[in-house]
């Protein structure tokens, strides 16, 4: 009996102690957020002196500078490639020591991280943030401990511009844009500039922001090509199996699809499978064109196989882009608020020979 | 006439009738912009067309629907860590299969073994929520919400958090088809499903404990019946289907994407046992009834792409029909209708 109640025991404490960290904790970040900002200002000082005085004393010296970055997670190739460049770039031969936190997708664990780098009086400190909303009260105390602080990838939605110094991330805008100019100059490549050509557009989740960028980019530009035409638009989740469904049903609704505009590369694979499922072809020597967006290395795969014709890049690599706007600072000059990374287009002919270059 | 009343009476009283007749409303209302629904060709020696679509789609579903109703039936409670178990099992059999790489065009492992690992998880992990719910006497959502939060991690960690891919065209047959039969793979698969769990409780008396404990687990207790066993059991059967449910998502898109395979679909599950017309609280059930609220699901979604509706208004329309069936079979509801009528009917004589 005792040792019944005595399972039974452990089992409760250690099922509650499971929630409670799974669940509550964001909460409890924010409402313990404002008392604390006003404790961690006073002790910052002075744990930023005493440990000045012990244990970075001998780095500070050679002047390395010290970048915190908090990492969303490592949810995708996409988000290892993020974190290695970062990792490559931030290293002690270029001059740098980088703390890394990774925050396994929630956000109260980088609302900690960030407190912890101001504690340890970092020189910057670099964020690509789970979610958009609820970082105005820890930048506010990066900004009073006088630590610039960079975000990556994601934007952030904050009252006051100037809680963040600069934006480094991918523009989608121009990613839709770069998609249509493909389009144009591949359809007049083939002789096809004046031929009714219509598109049909696998979204992602809608709201996302490269969802939204990606949709308004190629809208905006389709106004000059009034020869394309729409059908519809339909979001696959930024999923395969979501991406396979609705392509799936666009394939019986119309008969004569052209374009498939998908929205990331997974619901391109599942969109693949549902145009050769229907007894059609695709690809650069098929009949429906894939247009796809990211640029994973299980899309260069595609490309190479032949089912897909391009791939807009969506760059990880934010490193290199992240440690020149650190180094304008250092050197005391302005930097730009938002600054994105440079991104190609790999249209399937170069597919084989880009692949072995890829880091991701 | 009075024959004619009496047969639609009685066709009425059926318990499968309402469910039917909101799949079939669902299906039809297609009609009116899509006169091809109902269209089937052969293309590429599978059948092809919108209702193929559902039922092939609908049959991760149907499974799950399968073992969340005699979860619900036994405890009373639902188990909501269904889609966590389908992303482990996925991620199990890929991990296998692929022996720990990202990618492979050929099996590394047996086939076989990695369908077993699959499904051995997925039992796993219901014996996991069994024991916290059947023994311990932990409120289900509770027991389960451990699953929930955590399988999607397990996978995670079996997957290195990417996505890992099996490019071997035998391994995309459960989740397509067998070249020869005309009819997806996974179609079969929730037949058998269905079909055995059918026989299971009506050739034993698994199905009429199951009823018992859920309409009263003590009594049924002091009957002789083991109650704790049962409950147990029915959480076990849960995650076997969830685990064959999981392997069937990972066939389809023939890799294993921790994030989302299985992605809120025990919310479907649980929808489609109350479309179905079983009660939550537990007690008596209808198997076919939560297969047919599956199909109906499936049925709702795909009738929504067919109409093209835009994507941010199709949650809407969701929850108007998911109302609107969960209503009509509301016995308050026809409560009060009857009530009404009767009302009306001695407002007339009084006049």
């Amino acid at each position: 009996m005792k040792k019944r109640v005595l399972s039974f025991l452990t089992a409760a404490v250690m099922t509650t102690a499971m929630i409670l960290s799974g669940c509550s904790g964001s909460q409890t970040a924010a409402t313990t957020a404002a008392p604390a900002a006003t404790e961690t200002k006073a002790e910052t000082t002075e744990a930023a002196k005493t440990e000045a005085a012990t244990t970075t004393a001998a780095p500070a010296e050679k002047k390395e500078i010290v970048v915190g970055f908090s990492q969303v997670g490592a949810e995708s190739d996409w988000r290892t490639a993020n974190t290695e460049s970062m990792k490559s770039t931030f290293t002690e031969a270029n001059g740098y020591k980088l703390i890394f936190d990774d925050a396994q997708q929630k956000q109260e664990n980088q609302l900690k991280a960030v407190r912890n780098f101001i504690q340890q009086d970092v020189d910057y400190i670099v964020i690509a943030p789970v979610t958009e909303t609820g970082w105005d009260t820890v930048l506010q105390e990066a900004k009073d401990a006088g630590i610039p602080v960079i975000i990556v990838d994601r934007m952030i939605n904050v009252s006051d511009d100037s809680l963040y110094t600069a934006w480094v991330g991918s523009n989608f805008l121009q990613e839709g844009y770069d998609a249509v100019a493909w389009l144009d100059d591949y359809l007049k490549k083939n002789n096809k500039a004046d031929s009714d050509i219509n598109i049909v557009t696998l979204q992602g989740t809608i709201g996302s922001s490269a969802q939204i960028g990606r949709t308004n980019g190629v809208e905006e530009k389709m106004k000059d090509h009034p020869k394309w035409k729409m059908l519809e638009r339909q979001t696959g989740e930024f999923t395969q199996a979501k991406g396979q469904e609705v392509m799936e049903s666009f394939l019986k609704t119309y008969k004569d699809i052209n374009v498939v505009i998908a929205e990331n590369d997974n619901m391109a694979f599942g969109a693949i499978d549902a145009i050769k499922a229907a007894g059609k072809t695709c690809g650069p020597k098929g009949d429906i064109i894939i247009i796809s967006f990211d640029a994973v290395s299980a899309a260069f795969d595609s490309m190479i196989a032949g089912d897909m014709n391009v791939s807009v890049e969506c760059n990880p690599l934010h490193g290199p882009r992240v440690a020149e706007i650190i180094q304008k600072l250092e050197k005391g000059e302005k930097v730009d608020k938002i600054a994105y990374v440079k991104e190609g287009v790999f249209p399937a002919d170069t597919a084989a020979a880009e692949k072995p270059k890829r880091q991701y | 006439m009075n024959k004619g009343k009496a047969f639609i009476k009685r066709l009425t009283g059926y318990r499968l009738f309402l469910p039917l007749f909101c799949l079939v409303l669902v299906l039809f209302s297609n009609l009116i912009k899509t006169p091809g629904f109902f269209e089937v060709t052969i293309k590429n020696g599978v059948l092809y067309g919108y209702i193929i679509d559902v039922i092939n789609r609908a049959s991760d579903l149907v499974i799950l629907a399968v073992g969340m109703t005699l979860v619900v039936a036994a405890s009373g409670g639902t188990d909501i860590s269904v889609g966590a178990v389908m992303s482990v099992a996925g991620a199990v059999c890929c991990f296998i299969l692929s022996g720990g790489q990202q990618s492979v065009n050929e099996f590394v492992n047996p086939y076989i073994l990695g369908v077993l690992a699959a499904i051995l998880a997925g039992i796993l992990c219901g014996c996991f929520n069994g024991f916290l719910v059947a023994k311990l006497k932990i409120q289900p959502m509770v027991a389960t919400l451990i699953l929930f939060t955590a399988g999607r991690g397990i996978a995670q960690l079996i997957t290195k958090g990417q996505i890992t891919y099996i490019r071997v065209e035998s391994y995309k047959m459960l989740g397509s088809s067998i070249p020869g039969i005309p009819i997806p793979t996974p179609v079969f698969v929730a037949l058998i499903v269905v079909l055995l769990t059918y026989v299971l409780l009506k050739k034993t008396t698994l199905g009429l404990y199951i009823q018992t404990v859920g309409i009263n687990a003590k009594a049924s207790k002091l009957m002789g019946i083991k109650s704790a066993m049962i409950i147990f059991l029915s959480y076990v059967f849960c995650g076997l289907c969830a685990g064959i449910s999981g392997l069937v998502a990972s066939s389809r898109i023939y890799s294993a994407d921790a994030n989302n395979i299985g992605l809120n679909l025990e919310l479907d599950a649980i929808l489609a046992v109350a479309l179905g017309g079983n009660s939550l609280a537990g007690g008596k059930f209808s198997l076919l009834g939560s297969v047919i609220g599956a199909y109906t699901i499936q049925a709702l979604s795909t009738t929504l792409y067919a109409m093209g509706v835009s994507p941010d208004q199709i949650p809407v329309y969701k929850a108007i029909v998911v109302v609107v069936i969960v209503a009509l079979q509301s016995t308050e509801l026809k409560r009060m209708v009857s009530k009404l009528q009767t009302n009306v009917k001695s407002g007339k004589k009084v006049a």
